[in-house]
């Protein structure tokens, strides 16, 4: 067997192998938040000569060995472009690609790996649903519906559209703890709504929306969705099937993957009847100068070299957090949350901002008198990372009249004694401030 | 702690619970608003410039503790001063708020505005100490009446 064909061989054996590899690995059901936090080298630096304390995982969420590991031996060992496959590394690489696209596909629960687009994040993933599937459906008085609760990626791209179009964005209003009102958010759902777009769970607040009836209110009235999953993914299961949504975005970053990556999920139907959202290589079947055919989904939606380590990035750290186990994950969630809740409402001149009943681990909050600035300068002092400002939430803000909060928000690897350390580090903001 | 007794400073304490000339300048002939899109602070700086001098100054927003008390020590330190003088003044806080290395006949001349040295060690709140001073230059820039950044 000369040397070429050996090689063939072994992809051919290593895909066979692995096509059946698209199922998550399984839990292993002892969750020891000790051995998460090994996985993660950043947790054991420190910070001012404190033990990082990092709280800011709505904004960014850190990589575990599993991801690092992953990025320098696709780069020291396998690199190369995909999609050109008469060498031996492209193939390797268009393999790996693939096979992190059916990681996806897992996660999420689609019914395809070709339902899954690599994207930059969710910003592009919202953009390009907003450019290839709705502004060809909008005319003058069309009407998009989301909510007060979105992040400004979920409310800008909308503008541009309504600006283009004369379309009408409409938003649907949340309470006062911050969650959606369900009655407000169907009445707007008329005969002139083209699209919904809302987030699975909110950045700045925490609230996990009803996603499944929010999809079934606009599907009663044949409306496609999408749902905004960036803060969704890490904390909750996903099945986009049992949500019936149209279109899913998350971001790779925030779970536990590399930058730069990102995903929409999209019905196969729609991403078929859809044009392309960027024109280049990779997204082309042939190419006149007279006419071109466009690829098959997804690489339909792929112009370009794409982040080839980035995805095979992504898959691996979807495959850790399937490890470790979406429930796991949740029940050690919630204990933080509530214990979080707890200790930051018990500091003087406190006042919670998002206090729905159903909350992701994100305790965003107002201290009387003091700016949230300067209690990010302060904790910052003490080693711990969190979000101050008004998190890319302007809206909401206004909502709750602040300015602007500081937000803690947790991940698989936080610890209780992180938030004791938080809540000592108020107190002395407190003091500083009195 | 060091570094932060340094950086909230008994005085920027003190002028951010209770700011100075903290009101809407019915009079003003210059005004401009300053805007903070990375943390939302906000800022108006009102001005009455009268044959160069400035004979009246508040400012109105909200913001984080130093640019509230940047604000309010800018106002006390402006009174009587000229428009140059003004800006000279501004150049000096700003070398000393970025660490540009002032000498200390330079701080004696800041004057309480001296007690934002601390901010030369915490770069990203360089912004929060300067809002007022770039608005204030903002306002000396434009024209006077009708007042408007327009």
């Amino acid at each position: 067997m000369s040397t070429i064909e050996r090689r063939t061989k072994n992809i051919v054996e290593k895909k066979r192998g692995e096509a059946a590899g698209q199922p998550l690995p399984a839990t292993t059901n002892d969750f020891s938040v000790a051995k998460i936090r090994a996985d993660f080298p950043i947790l054991g630096t420190t910070v001012h000569g404190r033990p990082l304390v990092y709280l800011d995982n709505a904004a960014s969420s850190q990589k575990p060995l599993a991801v690092i590991d992953t990025l320098r031996n696709f780069y020291a060992a396998e690199y190369a472009n995909i999609h050109r496959g008469v060498h031996y590394l492209s193939e390797l690489a268009t393999d790996a690609h693939e096979r992190a696209r059916a990681t996806v596909q897992g996660f999420l629960g689609a019914a395809e790996a070709r339902e899954i687009v690599f994207v930059r994040g969710t910003t592009e993933g919202i953009n390009l649903i907003a450019r290839s599937f709705v502004r060809p459906r909008l005319a003058p008085g069309d009407e998009i519906l989301i909510s007060e609760m979105e992040h400004h990626s979920n409310i800008v791209p909308w503008q541009l559209l309504r600006d283009e179009t004369g379309a009408v964005l409409v938003v649907a209003p949340i309470d006062d703890a911050g969650g959606l009102v369900l009655e407000e958010f169907e009445k707007r759902l008329t005969p002139r709504t083209r699209f919904v777009s809302i987030a699975h769970v909110s950045n700045a607040l925490g609230t996990v929306n009803p996603a499944r009836r929010l999809v079934e209110m606009a599907h009663a009235r044949g409306i496609p969705i999408h749902l905004d999953g960036a803060q969704a993914a890490p904390h909750l299961p996903i099945d986009v099937r049992a949500l019936g949504c149209d279109f899913y975005t998350f971001s790779g970053h925030k779970v536990f993957g590399p930058t730069g990556i990102g995903v929409v999920y999209g019905k196969a139907a729609h991403l078929e009847a859809m044009p392309p959202y960027q024109g280049g290589g990779d997204m082309i079947l042939s190419v006149t100068f007279e006419k071109t055919t466009y690829n098959r989904i997804p690489h339909k939606f792929e112009a370009g070299t794409p982040d080839i380590a980035g995805a095979i990035g992504l898959g691996a750290a979807l495959e850790y957090i399937a490890r470790v186990g979406h429930d796991a994950i949740a029940a050690h969630e919630r204990d933080l949350l509530v214990y979080a809740t707890e200790q930051v409402a018990a500091i003087p001149g406190a006042r919670l901002i998002g206090t729905a009943p159903g909350k992701a681990a994100v305790v965003s909050f107002v201290l009387e008198g003091v700016h949230a600035h300067d209690i990010g300068t302060i904790l910052d002092q003490e080693g711990i990372a969190i979000r101050a400002g008004h998190h890319c939430a302007q809206p909401v803000m206004h909502r709750f009249g602040v300015p602007a909060t500081a937000r803690a928000s947790f991940a698989l690897y936080n610890t209780r004694d992180e938030v004791d350390v938080l809540a000592r580090s108020l107190r002395k903001v407190a003091e500083v401030f009195r | 702690m060091s570094d932060l007794r340094d950086l909230y400073q008994e005085v920027i304490l003190d002028h951010n619970k209770k700011p100075r000339n903290f009101r809407k300048l019915e009079s003003a002939n210059h005004r401009a608003e300053g805007f903070n899109p990375l943390c939302g602070d906000r800022v108006t700086v009102y001005l009455v410039l009268e044959g160069g001098v400035v004979k009246d100054v508040a400012f109105e927003g909200s913001g984080c503790a130093i640019s509230t008390a940047s604000a309010s020590l800018m106002t006390e330190s402006l009174k009587g001063k000229t428009a140059d003088e003004a800006v000279t003044l501004f150049e000096g806080f700003h070398a000393l708020v970025t660490g540009g290395g002032s000498t200390d006949e330079e701080t004696d001349r800041l004057g309480k505005l001296a007690a934002f040295a601390g901010v030369a060690a915490f770069p990203v709140r360089v912004k929060c100490a300067t809002l007022a001073w770039h608005t204030l230059r903002a306002a000396l820039d434009g024209k006077a009446d009708p007042v408007s950044t327009e």
